[in-house]
């Protein structure tokens, strides 16, 4: 009922901007973003994450035809202290189409001092691609250790506090608290406070051509049942793994970017890599299983990808990406863990993506991608054919 | 009590003559709004250029740099009209910077104090990369640049109030040299009334507005857009009908384009600076405009 609620409002308020000089009114900013694929995979197990407890979005996409997300984003300042912003996903979830509300936040404008605060549900700051837009990402899926940690984005609702400091060279440092609730936090522990993060950025240019980034960042929650996808063992029984305790993951990111003379609209090249590492420390149990499966759990899960995108000529890009993760768990109930997922059954996942994208604007995108995926034992060839388009305001891209 | 005093003196000729704690820091979006606040700011000001004239600054990334160096700043100087609004907003959401946020004193829209050309009556992203309030590129028009340094001056002795009189002094002087330098620039520049160019881009509206030229066509098929090979084509045949004189692209954008009609047209392709540091001789903005000139009047001959 809330989301259908909030939707007829979104819509509304797109009614409401339709005048032309939208950016005279005080109407908010207003954009669409609609996704679709074709996606072909070389197999049709079922997918699994050797040494990982699955959730969020994580998966590997239908196969055939289908949509992606699609965003409504609003947002604008709301005097000259705030800015608020709303971003709603449409998508089918098992035939029903499902609201999905993305981002809710507000954010301060004007505190002085370098400093800012968001509060709301927002991506969180760890980590490069997070607080990203998975429409401005450079590949169709997430990377492999995104999946894996944090269902493909790590999201919570709470408040986020950042400061930039008065120097050439660039440096941010924020810190959040959150409630908890979502994956992979979960339980909203601590009377709704269950996790936090705090993350740096560093980052200038080095001449006219080349512009860097490096960040690190620290989560750590207090989960009270994070649930990993179900599954089914015929006879009526579901067991939905389940893990309580500790969780910290720690991770750091690097980012270049050249274009010659730091005119990128003939040619650039950027390269991305991050690396994060989560340890836990809690119980597995299967619930829903009888007699309850039950294991103690220490985890150590870890993994990276390097990727590099190069635009060649004016609107096309070509793109390499490798991903590698690792995984050492141990409990007291090996058989327990098994089930949840948490067995590497000796694999090491990787996986090889290639796209080429084509850009009529920077509002239009239509990609070609094939990865060559090892994630698993069955290894899959899945190729994606996307387009990412964009309506109404014009969105700012960050670095 | 002499040593004292020399100490004190010392001090006080630091305090006073130390530009790190004088100077405003003024951030300027673009080089030609730069070499404005240098011209009127003199030693007053420490003025930091985001984009060159190698870059086009409708494609600027919001770099941790420019982050930065808003993050520092005490006034900002952009063209303004949405010619920003890829990057901008985006830097001064993450700068956490109040002085110098739309609305304040610090926050200087050149474009919003002249009058516009080519406001859309229609948006529609159909026709390309438009901008609601009209063409941002006003800089090449010298009598909008007289209004806007009159403002900016204005700006300066707002933000920085115990300089007043400096900047009334710096305005005064460049102001004076500048209507010298059109009323030169008029005179030279009269061969090129009513001539017809073909542009690589719509950033010479002002410029032809001035000096009375005309646009006979852009290589981009909608603003913003890149060339094809039909378009310049249907160029070329357009061309046949009603001739052009050149065609003119700056350095921030390829040649290629220019250099396929000149083949096909026998039109002679020439690079104008568009903005400070574009050329050799374009170090100022006097020198943007005899530059700009003396290769149209080259290429016209």
């Amino acid at each position: 009922m809330l989301k259908r609620e909030s939707l007829s409002i979104a819509l509304s308020l797109i009614l409401a901007s339709g005048s032309a000089h939208a950016a005279s009114s005080f109407n908010p900013d207003v954009s669409l973003i609609l996704d679709g694929r074709y996606s072909s995979y070389g197999n049709d197990s079922d997918y699994e994450l050797p040494g990982f407890m699955l959730g969020g979005e994580a998966g590997r996409g239908e196969e055939g035809f289908h949509l992606g997300h699609s965003e409504l984003v609003l947002s604008a300042n709301i005097d000259d202290m705030f800015y608020g912003k709303m971003t709603a996903a449409l998508h089918d979830h098992e035939g029903a189409t499902e609201v999905e509300l993305e981002e809710a936040y507000i954010e301060t404008l004007g505190l002085g001092g370098g400093a800012a605060i968001k509060a709301g549900r927002f991506f969180s700051g760890i980590g490069y691609l997070n607080d990203q837009h998975p429409h401005s990402w450079d590949f169709a899926d997430a990377p492999l250790i995104y999946r894996g940690l944090f269902g493909d984005q790590l999201r919570d609702d709470g408040v986020q506090l950042s400061w930039v400091a008065p120097t050439d060279l660039y440096l941010k440092l924020g810190g959040e608290i959150t409630r908890g609730a979502h994956f992979p936090a979960g339980g909203a522990a601590n009377d709704g406070s269950g996790a936090s993060a705090i993350f740096a950025k560093l980052g200038g240019d080095v001449g006219a051509s080349h512009a860097w980034q490096l960040g690190l960042s620290h989560w750590q929650a207090e989960i009270e049942g994070r649930t990993s996808g179900a599954h089914d063992h015929g006879g009526g029984t579901t067991e939905i793994p389940t893990y309580s305790g500790d969780s910290t993951v720690n991770g750091i990111d690097f980012i270049w970017k050249w274009a010659p003379n730091g005119n990128a609209s003939e040619r650039n090249l950027k390269l991305q890599a991050e690396y994060f590492v989560r340890d836990e420390d809690g119980t597995v149990e299967l619930a829903g299983s009888t007699p309850l499966g039950s294991s103690s759990y220490d985890g150590q899960q870890s993994g990276w990808y390097a990727q590099t995108v190069y635009q060649f000529m004016p609107r096309w890009r070509v793109g390499l990406r490798y991903d590698q993760l690792e995984s050492d768990n141990s409990g007291s109930d090996d058989m327990v863990l098994a089930e949840a997922g948490l067995d590497d059954e000796g694999h090491r996942p990787t996986r090889t993506t290639l796209m080429v994208d084509y850009s009529r604007s920077e509002y239009s995108r239509i990609r070609l991608q094939y990865a060559m995926d090892d994630s698993y034992e069955e290894s899959d060839n899945i190729i994606t054919v996307q387009y990412v388009m964009s309506l109404g305001a014009h969105g700012a891209h960050q670095f | 009590m002499k040593p004292l005093h020399k100490i004190a003196g010392a001090l006080l000729l630091l305090a006073t003559t130390s530009p790190a704690v004088a100077q405003l820091n003024i951030f300027a979006c673009e080089p030609e709004w730069a070499a404005l606040a240098m011209e009127l700011g003199g030693n007053k000001v420490a003025v930091y250029t985001a984009t060159s004239a190698q870059q086009d600054p409708h494609h600027i990334q919001a770099r941790p740099s420019l982050i930065a160096k808003v993050r520092r700043a005490d006034l900002v100087v952009c063209s303004g009209s949405e010619l920003e609004i890829g990057w901008l907003p985006m830097l001064l959401r993450q700068a956490s910077n109040p002085a110098v946020l739309p609305g304040k004193p610090g926050h200087f829209e050149a474009s919003s104090f002249v009058e516009r050309l080519e406001i859309p009556e229609e948006l529609d992203r159909a026709m390309g990369d438009i901008h609601a309030s009209g063409n941002p590129h006003v800089h090449l028009d010298p009598h909008r640049v007289a209004r806007i340094a009159e403002r900016l001056a204005e700006r300066l002795a707002n933000i920085d109030p115990d300089n007043r009189e400096h900047y009334r002094q710096q305005h005064h002087s460049f102001a004076q040299r500048w209507q010298q330098a059109i009323s030169r620039w008029e005179k030279v520049a009269a061969p090129l009334k009513g001539m017809r160019i073909v542009v690589h881009h719509k950033d010479w509206v002002y410029l032809f507005n001035w000096l009375e030229m005309i646009e006979a066509g852009a290589l981009e098929p909608k603003p913003g857009l890149p060339t094809s090979v039909g378009h310049i084509a249907e160029l070329r045949r357009r061309l046949k009908n009603e001739p052009a004189r050149m065609i003119l692209h700056t350095a921030y954008q390829s040649d290629r384009a220019a250099q396929r009609l000149s083949q096909m047209s026998g039109l002679p392709v020439v690079e104008l600076p568009y903005t400070v540091g574009g050329s050799d001789q374009a170090t100022d903005l006097f020198g943007l405009f005899d530059d700009t000139l003396q290769r149209l009047l080259d290429a016209a001959q």
